[in-house]
């Protein structure tokens, strides 16, 4: 009957979902439009990896004060020769969620169109990519109790000596002008940099890592809020990068890729130029080691909602900043790889031209 | 129909400190507790920035931010604030009293009608003092076609129509919430507080400052004789070079006013002293017709500065 049919046919979708359910494979999506707490990213994380086994695997570099295990996902085509690779991080200032939720969506566009972007594919069969979504993971979940906390920015770590504040800002923190300029030694500032250079263990945690890799790393991004900013490197007023000229060019280009995107206009310059001048940042430290693009990144907006960008601006700035790091990534790629790229076409062209003249035998 | 007066507007009560970021005090009257010395100007090199300025760095932008600020004191509305578009144009100068000039030329946008609304053009004066203790920094500022904008007379006197009944008691905290979100009929009371910000942003501004208002904490409406809205704003003012967030308490009165003059005055608690100062500037805004930045000195005689209790 029809009606035994179709229950018949319910009865084999019932069956069928909760095979599904029962084999792990997530019939929801993860929505890389709202804002996500740690354990949601810590999770999310674990499923980028199972889900993608053969070019996805994390690494643990380190631990927060609060012994949170600081990871990475490693993004790449296996390779039997070790690879260049990117860094990105993303939340080394707690309050500036947009910047996290803009590395979620870097993975899942990189994952998903890998296997049928061949420009992508290309990206992740001569380099790896290093993403960390949340460095700043003890910052971050404080950020999150509730609307109090909301603009924290630095890590927890409890003030030393005679301070009862908590926190270093981690972006004043690395070993590079530590202390020099753009900071506080009042250990309740925003902008303290710590009691010593890498005192705070995330700190240690990135400088340890880029310090493994340093000959591997082309490019390394850090990804902040708000300013509608590219900086390149340095954050002291006296101090420029050799490849400066170079760095601006790339950063100009950069923020044309991006306005193309939605009309935003980001403005590319040195910290002291278009912000502040500031000392002890990560990006200075990358630079400083020798990985010659490095580049912060400061998303929307420009100061009207400031930090607490609402959800409905995700997704937008995402897409800006996607085509912006990818501006830089595939000049990175291109300046490194595209000269094999020459030989190959060349070694073609020869060899098509001695058949061509063989086969019609004008010698 | 009465005309209302669309701000009259007396900052009382300003509370100028670094919040401890995790903790929420009550809105409070004036503690006596004084004002934080100003940041620390950066580098000497950052002073010397005279002549022709790069329009995209941060000398030129944050003279910008002041002009802004002095622009929505005179022209903001619970259904109007303006943001800065683009510095076209910038240049510096020393001046002989001291203190520095920027001349500037560049454009806003009504943040209401986001992207797609239309861009004034301005040009503007912002003069950076240089005194023994903070003052604040002079404005003179033009834009162009300013009173070609569809004016929001209808929207704000619906506003305070609706909200000025005896029986209204707005109360709201977190303004928006952390996840950006923000009702309806919360943003006009976001754009109020965020032009009542604006008289402390545009106060406390210097050379080494950036202001922003970071989120509205609370908005209470106080008790008040008839006719009058009066709004008691908690606000938090992101400061980009110190990135601190400052915590400020201010109240803003509406009147009704036949006239259609509006007065704001500034009052300051001064440090370690309970008692109220009038200080500042006081502005006379014409909200219907005529050049809005115009500045005058006097305050008008029928309206007293009304007894604050702390």
């Amino acid at each position: 009957t029809m009606k035994g049919s179709i229950m018949g046919v319910l009865l084999v979708l019932a069956l069928v979902v909760q095979d599904r359910l029962a084999g792990g494979l997530e019939l929801k999506s993860y929505d890389y439009t709202k804002y996500h707490t740690m354990d949601e990213i810590s999770a999310w994380m674990n499923q980028m990896e199972m889900e993608n086994p053969d070019v996805v695997s994390s690494m643990i570099y380190g631990q927060t004060y609060e012994k949170r295990n600081i990871a990475l996902l490693k993004i790449g085509l296996n390779s039997t020769t070790p690879k260049k690779a990117i860094w990105m991080d993303c939340g080394i200032h707690a309050r500036e969620w947009i910047a996290p939720a803009f590395c979620q969506y870097f993975v899942k566009e990189i994952l998903g169109s890998y296997k049928t972007d061949s420009e992508v594919n290309t990206l992740l069969k001569n380099l790896d990519f290093y993403i960390t979504p949340v460095l700043n993971m003890d910052g971050y979940n404080y950020s999150w109790i509730d609307s109090t906390t909301r603009l924290w920015r630095k890590s927890r770590t409890p003030g030393t000596g005679n301070c009862t504040c908590v926190g270093t800002d981690l972006n004043r923190n690395f070993y590079a002008n530590w202390g020099m300029v753009g900071i506080s030694r009042n250990c309740c500032s925003e902008i303290y940099n710590g009691p010593s250079a890498l005192s705070e263990p995330e700190a240690k945690a990135v400088t340890d890592f880029l310090g493994m890799h340093q000959n591997q790393l082309l490019c390394y991004l850090t990804i902040h809020s708000y300013g509608q900013l590219i900086l390149v490197p340095y954050g002291h007023p006296n101090i420029s990068a050799p490849n400066y000229d170079e760095l601006m060019e790339v950063g100009l280009a950069a923020a044309k890729a991006i306005k193309a995107v939605h009309g935003k206009s980001y403005r590319v310059g040195s910290s002291p130029d278009v912000l502040y001048a500031n000392s002890g940042s990560s990006r200075d430290f990358a630079r400083l080691i020798g990985i010659p693009y490095s580049f912060t990144f400061e998303l929307r907006d420009e100061g009207q909602h400031g930090f607490i960008l609402p959800e409905d601006q995700i997704q937008p700035t995402c897409e800006e900043a996607y085509k912006g790091a990818m501006s830089i990534i595939n000049y990175v790629h291109d300046k490194n790889f595209k000269s094999a790229a020459i030989t190959v076409t060349a070694t073609l062209w020869t060899t098509l031209t001695a058949l061509w003249i063989s086969s019609t035998n004008v010698i | 129909m009465k005309t209302f007066c669309s701000v009259w507007l007396l900052l009382s009560l300003v509370e100028l400190s670094p919040a401890p970021p995790a903790s929420q005090e009550p809105p409070l009257a004036c503690t006596g507790a004084p004002d934080p010395a100003p940041p620390q100007p950066e580098t000497a090199e950052d002073m010397a920035s005279t002549g022709d300025l790069e329009p995209t760095h941060y000398p030129a932008r944050r003279a910008a931010q002041v002009a802004l600020h002095y622009l929505n004191t005179h022209h903001g509305s619970p259904f109007r604030v303006f943001g800065l578009q683009q510095v076209h144009k910038a240049s510096a100068e020393d001046v002989a009293a001291g203190g520095r000039k920027y001349k500037l030329d560049f454009s806003v946008t009504d943040w209401g009608s986001g992207s797609a609304g239309p861009a004034l053009r301005c040009s503007a004066d912002v003069l950076f003092p240089r005194t023994e203790r903070h003052s604040a920094p002079k404005v003179e500022l033009h834009c162009e076609a300013l009173q070609q904008i569809n004016s929001t007379a209808q929207e704000d006197d619906a506003f305070y129509q609706k909200y000025i009944s005896p029986d209204s008691t707005v109360s709201a905290r977190d303004i928006p919430d952390s996840f950006g979100n923000m009702s309806e009929e919360m943003q006009p009371f976001w754009r109020l507080a965020r032009v009542a910000a604006s008289f402390i942003m545009l106060r406390e501004s210097s050379e080494n400052t950036e202001f922003n208002m970071a989120k509205v904490a609370s908005i209470t409406q106080q008790e008040s004789s008839e006719e009058q809205l009066m709004l008691e704003f908690v606000v938090l003012l992101h400061d980009f070079p110190s990135q601190v967030t400052h915590k400020h308490t201010h109240r803003l009165w509406t009147l009704m006013d036949t006239e259609a003059v509006c007065v704001l005055t500034v009052c300051v608690c001064s440090a370690g002293d309970r008692s109220v100062e009038a200080a500042g500037v006081l502005v006379s805004r014409q909200r219907r017709q005529g050049p809005a930045d115009r500045v005058a000195a006097q305050m008008p005689s029928r309206h007293q500065t009304p007894e604050l209790t702390l």
